[in-house]
């Protein structure tokens, strides 16, 4: 957070609760990023760290463990079992963590959740919160709301600082800054860490890792409260977890006065044995590594005895709109633990990018979940932007049907005819056709001959009218000629030495 | 394998050509008959129009039943289904019993139609045994492959296997044959940006293996790979896997201009 918003925000602190600013979703503009995506060099050359490393990374390590597979099924066992019996893993986990002495809050909105978090803060006077990576506050638009109250909150990854720096939401659910090259951060720092030597040497990453260290060394000792989200939470001992690789979550966890864990609530697993397996898949699937640098359970406040910890320990479970999706076809999708292997993987996002997106989750389990929580008519885009290549469902570790589910969404469009019209017109149109097979032989006889002739040899066009979203980029092959079914039938009925029966002759070649 | 040739000759099957290869490009048809039937099936080709993705993925699943009712109700008097591609292929055989879910007449005729639906190469490798083709044809290729067929079906091995007993024929791997060509289907004309920024790094990827040929299985992919090779000004050409296992190669490639000589049959 530069010295400028922070100053921003104490001024404008309110006695009452002041609305979030709009964590403004650009989903219905998915087109026109996307094509914004297209053209930007910077992130053209961002995007290809995800291409090349992620999916090499994560190809290895499943390679070298070879019950990598009976693990994915394992995985979806476990989320769907948990899921089976939410309820019931809700309810333990709560008791458990009540016994140890915290706090267990349940936000059925987004905005309840801001308010819950809010009213902890001020009850505790804070004025300073550092916060660890998470996709659920990202979900909620917490920074903007909490800045909006007068509490300055200051992201401690490092990608995540970032794009606090930039204003930006993060491009990715576990890299929220790899749209960026190092030579935008560089940028940024000089900008935001106006205070530091100008002729300082970044040129290094390590020296920017450094820097955003020393910088944030001083907010962690600051601050009042301390949010992380949580990979997972144990019903059995009512622990937390959380997998980091910069050890930034466990200086928010730890050096505040109060921890506030802020989870939706599908994040919950039965037992810490539930908890291993699963772990096992999320580092190689994200990252590649075979675990992330720090796994960190968190079970309560301190205890009598303890070296460290907050005095309070909050938890704030999230529903807005996943039990929604308990009952519905959407299920599978609250197996997700959030590892990006299936936007690492997806040759969409490899071309625009997470922000193209428009919202907080990209890619093709953005696709999915995104709809689910603010609406199908409010992201039209995502759920078609989709080839159904099929490599998302291939490397995820639950198993989650991506293509499936996009196509579900698709169907709820088609049913309120949310599509565009052009699109159904034309489904319509080529529909008549193909549910007529006689009449459909005969008009693509006569399409085939007449598309041949205006080719005139040349074997293609270079400009079609009405397929101009494809010659502006590619040639487009003509028909050799008559179709097959018009010429297998004259073979037909020559090799049996008589005419074809009535009505079934095509155009003959 | 390891079946008489009156075992072999009883093997009945449906073309099911595509829309697409009857429209554009009956010559694939015409190579996947002559495969089969040199392979001792015998091939007939009833009246068909399309498998119904362009609904199906457009989420119009009404119309989707109707055409997959149609398609299984055609094909009812084949042994065997087989289509040369791993696109429509998938939908008859994955998606069609998904249409029919829970309908208790015709799920079972859905579960059924899809146990006897083959993709082509599969089917010549699996059900008919055939490993070794008599083509020949003097070529560096290169082979993409298609998302449907790969991930749907398992189809990696076979046109491998099998190209490489083409006569003349070297296979020259790209970089990311197993990743998407952009077509998608109606993806390539709805989000038509999109889908050439990801066949500009396929076209790269195929003009880097040195190939003279880039072959796939999917009629839609070649046509959308092809479109843009022409467009970079590559002399590369592109045809059907089948054309050239078949060694039915004399029809200009996709896209190709005719020879001066005039129209091929």
């Amino acid at each position: 957070m530069t010295e400028g918003t922070s100053q921003t925000a104490a001024a404008a602190a309110p006695l009452g609760i002041a609305k979030a600013a709009t964590h403004s979703a650009s989903t219905q503009c998915f087109k026109g990023n996307a094509k914004a995506a297209l053209g930007d060099r910077d992130l053209q050359n961002a995007l290809k760290f995800v291409e090349v490393n992620f999916i090499a990374r994560r190809q290895e390590v499943a390679d070298r463990l070879p019950e990598f597979e009976a693990l994915r099924d394992a995985a979806r066992d476990i989320k769907d079992h948990t899921l089976a019996y939410l309820d019931l893993y809700l309810e333990a986990y709560e008791r458990r963590m009540t016994e140890q002495g915290g706090n267990v809050h349940y936000a059925v909105t987004a905005e309840d959740a801001r308010n819950i978090i809010l009213d902890i803060c001020r009850k505790l006077g804070a004025r300073a919160v550092t916060k660890g990576k998470s996709m659920v506050a990202e979900e909620i638009g917490l920074n903007d709301f909490l800045d909006a109250n007068g509490i300055a909150a200051v992201e401690t990854d490092l990608g995540e600082y970032i794009i606090q720096l930039r204003h930006e939401m993060p491009s990715h659910i576990i890299a929220p800054a790899v749209h960026l090259t190092k030579a935008q951060i560089e940028g940024d720092f000089r900008r935001a860490h106006s205070d530091l030597p100008r002729e300082r040497n970044l040129e290094e990453p390590t020296s920017l890792l450094a820097e955003a260290r020393s910088v944030l060394r001083e907010k962690f000792l600051a601050a009042d409260v301390g949010i992380t989200g949580a990979n997972f939470l144990v019903a059995e001992t009512g622990s937390s977890v959380i997998v980091t690789n910069e050890g930034n979550g466990d200086l928010t966890a730890t050096l505040p006065r109060a921890h506030i864990v802020l989870a939706s609530i599908e994040k919950v697993v039965p037992t810490l044995e539930d908890l291993a397996q699963l772990l096992r898949v999320l580092a190689r699937s994200a990252t590649g590594q075979e675990m992330s640098v720090y796994t960190t359970l968190t079970t309560g406040p301190r205890r009598a005895g303890d070296l460290d910890g907050p005095a309070e320990y909050h938890v704030v479970l999230l529903d807005n709109g996943r039990s929604a999706m308990l009952g519905g076809e959407f299920r599978d999708m609250l197996r997700c633990i959030r590892c990006g292997a299936c936007m690492n993987h997806c040759p969409v996002y490899h071309a625009v990018g997470g922000h193209a997106y428009g919202w907080v989750y990209p890619g093709p389990m953005g696709a999915v979940l995104t709809p689910a929580l603010i609406g199908i008519d409010q992201a039209r885009d995502l759920p078609n932007a989709s080839t159904f290549c099929g490599r998302c469902e291939e490397v995820c570790p639950v198993r989650i049907p991506l293509p499936k589910m996009m196509r579900s969404w698709r169907e709820r469009e088609f049913e309120r005819h949310l599509s565009p019209a052009a699109a159904r017109w034309g489904l319509a149109f080529w529909a008549f056709f193909a549910k007529r097979a006689r009449l459909y032989r005969l008009a693509t006889a006569v399409a085939a001959r007449l598309m041949a002739l205006a080719a005139r040899g040349r074997g293609r066009f270079r400009h079609l009218p009405l397929a101009s979203g494809w010659t502006r980029h590619r040639d487009f092959a003509a028909p050799q000629g008559a179709t097959f079914q018009s010429q297998w039938q004259a073979r037909r009925g020559a090799a049996r030495g008589n005419a074809d029966p009535p009505g079934e002759q095509g155009a003959r070649p | 394998m390891g079946e008489t040739m009156a075992e072999r000759k009883t093997r009945h099957v449906g073309l099911f050509v595509t829309c697409l290869v009857d429209l554009f490009r009956p010559s694939v048809g015409f190579a996947a008959v002559k495969l089969l039937e040199d392979a001792g099936c015998t091939v007939e080709v009833p009246r068909q129009s399309c498998c119904g993705q362009p609904a199906f993925n457009s989420g119009d699943r009404a119309t989707s039943r109707e055409i997959a009712a149609q398609v299984i109700d055609a094909f009812a008097p084949f042994d065997f289904v087989v289509a040369p591609s791993g696109s429509c292929a998938g939908m008859l055989k994955i998606h069609y019993p998904e249409l029919f879910r829970g309908d208790p007449n015709w799920q079972p005729r859905a579960d059924r139609f899809a146990a006897k639906t083959h993709e082509l190469l599969s089917f010549l490798f699996h059900v008919c045994g055939v490993r070794a083709v008599a083509a020949r044809l003097a070529a560096t290729a290169t082979y993409h492959d298609s998302c449907s067929g790969l991930r749907e079906l398992g189809l990696r091995s076979e046109p491998r296997a099998l190209l490489g007993t083409v006569a003349g024929l070297k296979l020259a791997e790209m970089h990311d044959a197993n990743v998407c060509c952009g077509f998608g289907g109606t993806f390539c004309v709805k989000y038509p940006d999109i889908s050439n920024a990801i066949v500009a790094k396929k076209a790269a990827n195929i003009a880097a293996t040195g190939a003279s040929l880039l072959l796939a299985g999917d009629l839609g992919c070649l046509m959308n790979m092809a479109g843009k090779l022409q467009r970079d000004g590559s002399a590369i050409a592109a045809r059907h896997v089948a054309e050239v296992l078949a060694g039915m190669t004399d029809e200009p490639a996709i896209g190709a201009p005719h020879a001066p000589s005039g129209p091929a049959p």
